[in-house]
């Protein structure tokens, strides 16, 4: 009896039209596929890697500076070239990119969380509280989130605990302000007031009618900002007020690349840079296509 | 009219103040700056002597009260690294900025605006395709990264353009800038183009996505109705009300392009208040922290202003009551 | 002269979606006399707003105009190209659309959006611009029409901005005017003037106009001639009193007895039973046949043609409700 429900859910997911227009559009099953690819690097690339980069005494100094294996001088065992210490590119990149990915995560899903929250209630409870968290956001959004980011890991210092308190501070407002015209509209709608009249308690109508209304724009909004977290955390480590030394990502290894760049060992920067650009590139391939398709307005 | 720009004007006033009161805030958390003057074993008078001098024996909304009434007189302190006015040092260093600003603006406006424009208007060219994949990896790309790439390419490998620095300063009209001169322009393209990048790909983006929303509309259908041909209400109807969205994003853009120059100037060492800002974080340079937070948070909030009485402006829709 | 302005003939405008295809005008013939208002009516998605829209080819993806012809003058439009058309639209038919808060360009002038249709259909000079502006503006009932040529759409109520439509399709004096739906969007109060004022405009220069609408209260007192039309296909056209009076088809009276009546619903209102069909999956036989309360197996079966059972009256049913094949029916 499961079986056949699940299976006609499947199936009714296949014949949908959202499925049918995925298939067709070579940019969302691109974005997908590179985010399919960096998820098992990430979660099983350490399981394949030469070495782990982290571990000093699995490094030897004569293997430093060694180019990518292409180029002459190179070696098959390191892939993508060696850095200064001898830390093989490659691994330093899989290891790399986990840390980058958890944090762009993480740092979305607290921030979607308080925003969420947030929104719902300036929203649905309106007057004095909703003035007050809207202003507080409109205050923050005349300000670049880079520098609000940059001056709030200035204070409290590097650190990966840090940086989600940072991105979380400065990512809520997008969700809040999203959810929170999305709750405006919906509670004017006949159903809610229906609801409060009858006497259900104001939580349970903002999850059960305003919640499924928002939950698209928050899906779209969510794996975009996954994207560009992504990237605040990588410039804020390239300036060095990001993740610690200990446990780089890969605007961190960036930066340390950076500072052989000029002695012609581009690999050692400009690999892991190009692999965030492909992480992120796939995630706004993926969010672009979301949005188009969750937006009404453009049908 | 008048009672909108007293409004906006009274908004924004608090805003500065809530913005110092944070500013002054966390510096005072940020390391202890006694210690960048004196070793740590030193002799406990000393110790004394020096925290008095800075000011930093009295209670704490004393201290605010002291800097929010010296910041009014643009006395910011002095750096402690080397001992100039903090204000000062950022102004003298905020032409450079501001030229790596302006250029990086008027690239992505001038590019930006008219692809965009067309390819919104024509969303299944081939052109307006290849846009769309340029303008969604330009927003994916780190600009540091870009920064890196450019300089490898142009300046290592081909050497071409300078790897970094300021040109030679010329005058314009009376204003000394690096734009006078050739070796100056030879200096600037790279970090304007990176600087340049992502707000040229967000206004690719924005402009297309509201031509296209536009060609929509039932007044877009009306139009051709009256016999209006393709092209003019492409660029007659369509166009006008797609731009002025698209005018008041360029004042957050300014903001992110300021943002960004700290990242640029670090990579070009381009002698800007960005980088001013980067080498002031990492020496807890508290001065010049606040300086440059108070001083750019001043721009962003005059930038925002000037937006908002621009869009009364170009938008009849908005009726001041 | 010819007297028939406008012949459309085996008119097919579909609709490929991707949950199947939509045939909102599934051929369809009818004519438009000069000087004559013909009126279509029939439920929301019932392909009246497309047949007008298919007049003047102002059909968008994923609507497509697949087959039939519409000879204005003697002329197809389906032939001309697309400069053609344009040439056509606004000069010799315009339209007047729904919703006049959304029809006109916020950020334009309604002065200079009288004027597009001036520049681009005559040859008229600035000062002659101007003056041919204001008289428009004056003949649709706007007061102080000077004052008016700066002022924005949004400055404007309904039913003036619908006027200011108006006033834009008659700008360069056309000679057939399609309305689609004019008075729906607007309070019920103004309404009636505004359908005063379209039938007065349309009759003082001799014009025409095929007026689309669901409301038949409404197409009483203006249409020369009625089209019905359901799912897309015209069941039943006349003279507009043959048509209402003497309705032939099960759909029309169904239409015509649900409209509120004092004298004679004192209990409950009438409707027509049942609910229209899923486009995507029409019936085999009359697409009316399961709401209808005459339906015989003939009815499921085979889809009715058009008969005609009174002069210039036809209707598409087996068994109408007037005319020789009802007599005989109602003798057996």
């Amino acid at each position: 009896m499961t079986n056949t429900a699940r299976s006609g859910r499947w199936r009714a997911f296949l014949d949908s039209e959202f499925f049918h227009n995925y298939r067709r559009s070579p940019s969302a099953v691109i974005g997908s596929i590179l985010v399919l690819f960096v998820l098992l690097v990430a979660i099983f690339g350490p399981l394949w890697t030469v070495q782990n980069p982290y571990n000093i005494a699995s490094l030897e100094l004569r293997d430093a500076y060694k180019p990518p294996a292409w180029i002459e001088d190179g070696e098959a065992r390191f892939l993508l070239g060696t850095d200064q210490q001898g830390r093989d590119m490659l691994s330093a990149i899989v290891y790399g990119s986990r840390v980058s990915l958890i944090i762009g995560v993480a740092g979305t899903l607290l921030a979607s969380a308080i925003g969420i929250v947030l929104g719902l209630v300036a929203g649905f409870f309106g007057g004095r509280t909703d003035a007050i968290i809207m202003r507080i956001a409109d205050i923050q959004l005349s300000f670049p989130t880079m520098l609000i980011a940059l001056f709030l890991m200035s204070v409290l210092g590097r650190g990966v605990t840090n940086i989600l308190i940072s991105l979380t501070l400065v990512g809520w407002v997008r969700f809040a302000r999203t959810v929170r015209g999305e709750t405006l509209s919906v509670k004017k709608r006949e159903y809610v007031e229906a609801a409060r009249v009858i006497g259900l308690p104001n939580i349970r109508i903002l999850f059960k009618h305003v919640l499924p209304n928002v939950f698209a724009s928050i899906i779209v909004l969510a794996t975009i900002q996954v994207g560009n977290f992504i990237l605040t955390e990588a410039t804020l480590s390239f300036l060095g007020l990001g993740v610690p030394i200990t446990r780089p990502s890969l605007g961190m290894l960036c930066n340390n690349g950076f500072t052989v760049l000029y002695s012609g060992l581009w690999w050692v920067s400009i690999l892991p840079g190009l692999y965030i650009m492909i992480i992120v590139f796939g995630i706004n391939l993926l969010g672009d296509f979301l949005r188009d398709e969750l937006n009404p307005k453009l049908k | 009219m008048f009672r909108f720009i007293v409004k906006r004007l009274f908004q924004l006033v608090l805003v500065l103040f809530a913005v110092s009161l944070i500013v002054f805030l966390f510096t005072s958390v940020m390391g202890n700056p006694v210690y960048l003057m004196v070793k740590e074993n030193a002799p406990a008078a000393d110790i004394q002597a020096v925290t008095a001098a800075l000011g930093l024996d009295k209670p704490l909304p004393v201290q605010y009260g002291i800097f929010i009434k010296n910041a009014l007189q643009g006395n910011f302190g002095k750096s402690y690294m080397n001992h100039l006015p903090a204000l000062g040092l950022i102004v003298e260093r905020f032409p450079a900025t501001l030229e790596i600003v302006v250029v990086a603006l008027l690239l992505s406006a001038c590019i930006g605006i008219p692809c965009g424009v067309i390819s919104g208007a024509y969303p299944k060219s081939r052109f307006s395709q290849v846009i769309m994949a340029f303008s969604i990896a330009g927003i994916s790309m780190p600009s540091f990264w870009i920064g890196m790439v450019l300089i490898y390419y142009f300046s290592l490998h081909l050497g071409v353009l300078p790897v970094s620095g300021r040109g030679a300063v010329g005058t314009i009209l009376g204003i000394k800038t690096s734009l006078a001169t050739l070796d100056g322009w030879q200096h600037i393209i790279l970090p304007s183009v990176t600087l340049a990048l992502g707000t040229l790909a967000t206004i690719i983006r924005l402009t297309r996505s509201g031509m296209q929303e536009n060609m929509k509309q039932d007044y877009v259908r009306f139009a051709k109705s009256k016999g209006v041909p393709r092209r003019t209400v492409l660029f007659g109807h369509a166009l006008k009300n797609t731009l002025i969205p698209v005018v008041t994003i360029f004042g957050m853009q300014m903001g992110t392009l300021i943002a960004f120059t700290t990242i640029t100037e670090t990579i070009f060492a381009w002698p800007g208040m960005g980088k001013l800002l980067i080498d002031s974080i990492n020496s807890l340079d508290r001065p010049i922290i606040a300086a440059y937070i108070l001083f750019v948070a001043v721009m962003f909030v005059f930038i925002n202003f000037i937006v908002d009485i621009l869009y009364v402006f170009i938008d009849p829709r908005i009726d001041l009551q | 002269m010819n007297d028939t302005l406008l012949e459309v003939k085996n008119l097919r405008t579909y609709f490929h979606t991707f949950k199947g295809t939509v045939k909102a005008v599934d051929d369809v013939s009818f004519s438009v006399g000069r000087g004559e208002i013909l009126a279509i009516v029939g439920e929301s998605g019932g392909g009246k707003s497309v047949t007008g829209f298919s007049v003047i080819r102002l059909i968008e993806e994923p609507g497509v105009i697949e087959s039939g012809e519409i000879l204005f003058e003697g002329r197809d439009v389906m032939k001309l190209s697309e400069r053609e058309v344009d040439r056509l639209r606004g000069k010799e038919i315009s339209m007047i659309f729904q919703d006049p808060m959304t029809s006109l360009n916020p950020v334009y002038t309604i002065g200079r959006q009288i004027e597009e249709s001036l520049l681009l259909h005559t040859k008229l000079n600035r000062e002659e611009r101007r003056a041919a502006c204001i008289d428009l503006l004056r003949s649709v009932g706007i007061s102080n029409p000077e004052s008016r040529l700066k002022a924005y759409p949004h400055q404007f109520s309904g039913g003036m901005r619908q006027r200011v439509v108006i006033a834009i399709a008659l700008a360069a004096d056309p000679k057939l005017i399609i309305a689609d739906e004019p008075t729906t969007a607007l309070d019920v109060t103004i309404q009636a003037q505004i359908l005063r004022l379209m039938a007065d405009l349309v009759r003082a220069k001799n014009r025409s106009m095929i007026l689309v609408t669901h409301d038949l209260a409404v197409v009483s007192e203006m249409a020369d001639r009625i089209n019905v039309m359901y799912c897309g296909k015209i069941v039943e056209t006349g003279s507009a009193r043959k048509v209402i009076d003497e309705s032939a088809h099960p759909y029309t009276k169904g239409l015509i007895d649900s409209i509120p009546d004092l004298e004679r619903d004192r209990k409950r209102l009438n409707t027509i039973k049942g609910i229209v069909p899923n486009m995507f999956e029409l019936p085999e036989g009359c697409n009316f046949a399961p709401r209808c309360a005459r339906a015989t197996e003939l009815c499921f079966g085979v889809e009715p043609e058009q008969r005609e059972i009174g002069a210039g009256h036809f209707v598409a049913c087996h068994f109408p409700l007037s005319g020789p094949a009802h007599e005989e029916e109602a003798r057996s």
